[in-house]
């Protein structure tokens, strides 16, 4: 079953779309990606035409296994479109003027080309709402200065929660906060795969996860901290199923990803 | 001079030979500034829009027509050049002309158009285009021209001009703005990555924007009779 949320890269080339879907998949292989790319003579453009097909095919995909339990569009699922440079995003925002019937399903997501479709792959596995999928696409311009997203990126919820190290003894720790360390094993650290299976492993947990102060369902934050191998980290929970979070983040960084 | 549509049809087509003959100056614009495909792009998508028209006169009588084929109104026509050329251009000037022509369309349901309602198409045009591209005037856009020929299409026609005289205005405003584009900084569209470098360089869209303006005003003055 494919998840909720269908992606749509639109590309002047064909090969950055190609390319970047290829990434975004190897992440997300539940995630219907479409891409869109090229102009009407087969060149290096955009395509009125090549972009309404492919929104409205991935639209179709997600028709399908979106529950119709009666909530709203975006609360349940849709299409969120990415698009590289600047005819590719005014011939999206023309397809989704001219077809109403794709407002509230269809979003374009104004974030980096790379970093925003992989991320929104990423959350989209997951099984997250289409605003949740846009908003990890936005979010996703932050990794190009990892300096600029500090703990704080995690969003509100962390902005207060100073967790303590339980395992220090030094500090008293926020009531709810659990905390564990471990060792990165394999040779290549927290790339892009492991990184991965990390962030939707905590998505699907549900709990709120900080590895070494970044949020743990980010894939992007967690590539950014380029924990390489024999890098100790930490790993932070709060609230429900804090715990068991912990411990089975511990332990899939622990397990080395089957890369050892 | 009338105003109808006939005259829009005449437009457009003066407008498709205009981009043809200027195909390689807009494309050697764009290269200096920008991807190099603006001349090949429009040429395209008129020649697109050509073909279009073509065909439905063809059917002329059937079913494109209204019936007796002179309740036809101004509209229908640019509505025909929006969407073909939002399928056909390629690049940002896609989007941009074919919002402008669809945005006129809406004003222009009528057979017939006074000066006011040119005013009233180019405003619809004007206000397309920004809404798409977000570029407001002397930021070396297609808006430049765009909103010269509209400050003087208003002007002529609150001064008592007639249909031909406010087209003449909002041709001549837009030329006029496209050379002016040269000297100015670049801050949206491809050519702003180059920063100071875009300095010195006639806009492409500013250029194409002028002979689109011009071949309404040549369409206007030609009539019926005109040369196709």
């Amino acid at each position: 079953m494919s998840a909720p949320v269908a992606l749509v890269l639109v590309s002047h080339s064909t090969y950055l779309a190609r390319g970047v879907a290829e990434l975004a998949a190897q992440m997300a292989p539940d995630v219907v990606i479409r891409t869109a790319a090229g102009g009407p003579d087969g060149g290096l453009g955009t395509s009125f035409d090549t972009v309404q097909a492919a929104i409205t095919a991935a639209l179709d995909t997600v028709g399908a296994t979106v529950p119709d339990d009666g909530g709203s569009p975006r609360a349940r699922g849709g299409v969120v479109v990415l698009a590289d440079l600047g005819s590719s995003v005014l011939t999206v925002e023309t397809v989704l003027e001219l077809d109403e019937s794709l407002a509230g399903s269809v979003v374009l997501a104004r974030g980096p080309f790379v970093e925003g479709a992989v991320a929104a792959a990423v959350t989209a596995h997951g099984g997250a709402t289409l605003d949740e999928v846009v908003a990890s696409a936005l979010d996703a311009a932050h990794s190009f200065s990892p300096a600029g997203t500090p703990g704080g990126a995690g969003g509100p919820a962390w902005a207060g929660g100073a967790g303590g190290e339980a395992d220090a003894g030094g500090e008293r720790p926020a009531s709810d906060t659990v905390t564990g360390r471990v060792t990165v094993r394999n040779p290549l650290g927290l790339h892009a795969r492991p990184a991965a299976l990390v962030s939707r492993k905590v998505a699907e947990l549900g709990a709120k996860v900080r590895v070494d102060g970044v949020d743990a369902s980010s894939v992007l934050q967690l590539m950014a901290l380029g924990a390489i191998e024999g890098r100790e980290l930490t790993v932070e929970a709060e609230g429900l199923g804090a715990a068991e979070a912990v411990r089975v983040v511990v332990g899939m960084i622990e397990g080395g990803f089957g890369e050892i | 001079m009338t105003l109808d549509a006939d005259w829009a049809e005449r437009w457009v087509r003066r407008a498709a030979e205009a981009v043809e003959a200027a195909k390689d100056e807009l494309t050697e614009l764009d290269r200096q500034i920008g991807d190099g495909d603006h001349g090949e792009n429009m040429h395209r998508g008129f020649q697109a829009v050509v073909a279009r028209l073509d065909a439905a006169a063809a059917d002329t009588g059937s079913d494109t027509a209204a019936p007796g084929g002179s309740a036809r109104e101004v509209g229908d026509v640019l509505k025909t050049v929006a969407t073909t050329l939002m399928s056909t251009v390629g690049g940002a000037s896609g989007p941009l002309y074919g919002t402008a022509f669809l945005r006129a369309s809406k004003v222009s349901g009528r057979p017939l158009l006074d000066p006011s309602s040119i005013v009233a198409l180019l405003e619809a045009a004007l206000e397309g285009i920004t809404t798409r591209g977000k570029a407001t005037v002397g930021e070396k856009t297609m808006v430049d021209a765009w909103s010269a020929a509209v400050d003087a299409a208003e002007r002529t026609a609150r001064d008592g001009g007639d249909e031909v005289a406010v087209l003449r205005a909002a041709a001549e405003a837009a030329d006029k703005a496209a050379f002016g584009t040269i000297p100015l900084l670049a801050t949206k569209g491809r050519a702003s990555y180059l920063g100071e470098r875009s300095r010195g360089h006639e806009d492409p869209g500013a250029r194409s924007t002028a002979l689109l303006l011009g071949a309404a005003m040549a369409a206007a003055l030609a009539g019926p009779g005109g040369a196709a």
